[in-house]
């Protein structure tokens, strides 16, 4: 792995001191890395362990625990696929395995030229509008298979744009 | 204190308030089966479930090891739906158990397969998927098996309450999860210092020390000249392996064992203990002299020193270049030795038995050897040891007591016995010490100040007009403490012991296993008192020493007068003493 730059290592350790005075500080720390860098390598959770004396292998349990964190880079567009109970029963498997054939990636598996990142999601909310996708924060509602070619090819041509 | 009243199946009893149901049952006269909680809540994550209880107030069975009694609470251990829902959670853990028993080194101290028992689980009622398996047996001293680790968490709860950070952690979630160092990496890729205490609270076969007694049987079959020499630990545990109480001291059955095990030798590390001292004190007394590094700290404990490469590689200067006296042990035996008795260095293999799964590692160091020739050749575990002496049919507690050899080397002081409990070096180091000084020898060497469990002790001597501040921790959060006075230029001491373990090598990550589940005959509060016991044990040798200083020891002053020269003389060095790695990665 790259060696971190001075300016990152500054950055996380200001995020860590942001937070120094919270009697559990991790999930904050964590949230605000994963938000700025768009994941958490190992070398990072180094630094918050010397930081905030929590041990590597306790960040690493919680970076490993929650879906939300990343150890590896995201794409620049993340899909998020609900499979909460009431998207699934309207056939969220099936979007979600369109996704994948049509990337060639499984979920929490990000693309080769880095656009697309593919995430399962337990229930967003949005059970009324199910089965629903949610890309870089927006919702797509009501999603069935035959549109999923047509939401990939907006966002090849938003990255080409 | 408060107390409450509550029933336990139909009997009222009055019990201390605060306890919770399974320590109050147990108070009462019951024990329920339990894996996760371990030694009052060092760790109680009440996830297991295997101790499942009906209790009034509560909705559904309730974990007693977390569940607070509450007044007039009434419990029910040995009904139908409790009975049962224990035996379903045992049955659970097993469906993801790797189930090679018989092979597994575990065998007879495996806390799993005793629930089993006391529950009556059921073969394979479960039957189905597994999570997925990591084994990690890169290190010479720890091996890791997932396949067998029921995630108690009791090995992340003692890394952290002994040295502060937890190498080991729970990682990814739900099914997957499993219990390893970040990453899922070896201990050999992560800071972990081989001390071995998760070893000692694991209750299966998922964390254990890596077995050499392979390499022994190898040496003893192709003729090598096999010797053994044993750490003061040792004799102060041993016992406990043929169920002898928890502080009998074993020293004259242990070697007796050992005589009966075909070595050809049977020596003590307390003689090279008290070299250590004559060394170690001389270094000392050349930094106050010289001006030295102050302060300057021991070095007989190899996952201290492991500590220190990972985390304090800018103090290195501190530690003392003294070798651990198994090594030096080792250097003296495949040189002076040798060629008193005619041996070829090369066909000299020597095993060192230890409290200690660190020293495992320490022995393949590549600084520590001579010639081309490792210090010493196998390192054991006093578990290990016991199952060599089950394995050859030796009937331990029926054995008489033998002594140590002593033909050329071999002979000890008091001082070295106590170098197995927290303090004992310090107060060995300076009761030779305080001679030198002084010019005569203290009235009382029983220095109580430095003995005791207490996390960081610290005491001042008038050693020759010099006021010597010193300092004792045990246990790297305790260490962590001193180190960071250095390292701020605040230390106010001399001389500083640290020791990997807390409680010192009597509670080394390799002595015997001290689970109360298997010790029905041993106090309640064992955990709590076992470290003393084993300590008192030491202690009480030291007194029944006729020598109880390091520089009187005749054999001690024959090595230097026909061998060595004088303490920290060239040649002492070559062979004693030894460096550290500044650059050791942390990851």
């Amino acid at each position: 792995m790259a060696q971190l730059s001075e300016a990152a290592v500054k950055r996380i350790n200001e995020i860590c001191d942001k937070y120094a005075s919270e009697k559990t500080p991790l999930m904050m720390i964590l949230s605000d890395i994963q938000k700025e860098y768009g994941y958490i390598p190992l070398d990072v959770q180094e630094i918050v362990s010397e930081r905030t004396g929590i041990s590597v292998a306790e960040i690493y349990g919680v970076v490993t625990f929650y879906s939300f964190f990343s150890l590896k880079p995201k794409g620049k567009f993340v899909i998020g696929c609900c499979l909460g109970t009431a998207c699934y029963v309207k056939g969220a498997q099936q979007v979600i395995d369109k996704f994948s054939e049509i990337l060639g990636i499984h979920p929490g598996e990000t693309t080769e030229d880095g656009l697309f990142t593919l995430d399962a999601l337990r229930c967003i909310g949005a059970c009324a509008i199910s089965p629903a996708i949610k890309i870089n924060g927006k919702v797509y509602p009501k999603v069935a298979v035959s549109a999923v070619p047509g939401i990939i090819e907006e966002y090849k041509k938003e990255a080409k744009a | 204190m408060s107390k409450v009243n509550i029933k336990i199946e139909g009997v009222p009893y009055q019990v201390e308030a605060g306890l919770t149901i399974l320590e109050a049952a147990k108070a009462c006269g019951y024990e329920i089966p339990s894996l996760c909680t371990f030694n009052h809540g060092e760790c109680s994550q009440g996830s297991c479930r295997v101790c499942l209880v009906e209790a009034t107030g509560a909705r559904g069975l309730v974990a007693s090891c977390v569940y607070p009694i509450a007044e007039g609470m009434e419990i029910t251990i040995s009904s139908p739906k409790a009975s049962e829902a224990r035996r379903s959670s045992v049955e659970l853990l097993l469906s993801n158990h790797s189930k090679n028993c018989q092979e597994c080194d575990k065998n007879g101290k495996c806390e799993l397969l005793h629930v089993a028992q006391l529950t009556g689980a059921r073969e394979n009622v479960y039957e189905g998927s597994k999570t997925p398996v990591s084994i990690d047996r890169l290190t010479p001293s720890i091996k890791r098996d997932t396949s067998k680790c029921i995630l108690c968490g009791r090995c992340i709860a003692r890394c952290k309450n002994a040295h502060g950070l937890s190498v080991l952690g729970f990682e990814r979630r739900g099914f997957k999860t499993i219990v390893a160092p970040a990453e899922d990496r070896s201990f050999a890729d992560s800071p972990c210092i081989l001390c071995g205490q998760c070893t000692t609270v694991c209750p299966t076969g998922a964390l254990m020390e890596v077995s050499e007694i392979e390499k022994i049987d190898a040496a003893f079959k192709a003729g090598k000249y096999v010797v053994v020499q044993t750490a003061p630990a040792v004799r102060a545990a041993i016992g406990e392996e043929f169920d002898m109480p928890i502080g009998t001291l074993a020293t004259g059955k242990m070697v007796a064992a050992l005589k009966r095990l075909g070595f050809k030798k049977v020596f003590d590390t307390n003689f090279a203990a008290d070299l250590t001292i004559m060394e170690e004190a001389n270094e000392l007394l050349g930094r106050v002299k010289n001006g030295g590094v102050l302060p300057m700290i021991t070095s007989c404990s190899p996952g201290w020193i492991n500590y220190a490469e990972y985390y304090y590689g800018d103090l290195l200067d501190h530690l003392s270049s003294c070798k651990s006296p198994h090594e030096m042990f080792g250097a003296i035996l495949k040189t002076y030795y040798a060629q008193k008795i005619g041996v070829d260095p090369k066909d000299m293999f020597v095993v060192s038995i230890m409290p200690c799964t660190a020293k495992k590692f320490e022995k393949e160091r590549p600084e520590l050897g001579h010639d081309g020739l490792a210090d010493v050749d196998a390192v054991l575990t006093t578990r290990e040891l016991g199952k060599l002496i089950k394995r050859a049919g030796i009937r331990f507690t029926k054995l008489p007591d033998e002594e140590f050899d002593n033909d050329i080397v071999g002979e000890y002081s008091g001082a070295g016995v106590i170098f197995g409990a927290t303090g004992g070096v310090m107060e060995a180091a300076l009761r030779t010490a305080a001679a030198v000084l002084n010019g005569q020898e203290l009235e009382h060497v029983e220095l109580q100040e430095v003995r005791g469990l207490e996390g960081i002790k610290e005491a001042t001597y008038n050693l020759g007009g010099l006021e010597v501040k010193v300092a004792v921790a045990h246990g790297m959060k305790n260490a962590k403490v001193l180190l960071d006075q250095i390292r701020e230029g605040k230390s106010p001491y001399h001389f500083i012991e640290i020791m990997g373990c807390p409680g010192g090598c009597v509670s080394g990550g390799g002595q015997p296993y001290v689970k109360p589940c298997f010790l029905p005959n041993e106090e309640d509060n064992i955990l709590d008192t076992y470290r003393a016991k084993r300590a008192a044990a030491l202690y009480r040798e030291d007194e029944s020493k006729p020598i109880r200083v390091s520089h009187k020891n005749p054999q001690i002053l024959d090595l230097y007068k026909e061998f060595l020269g004088e303490p920290n003389s060239h040649l002492a060095h070559e062979l004693l003493h030894t460096h550290y790695n500044p650059n050791r990665k942390r990851f």
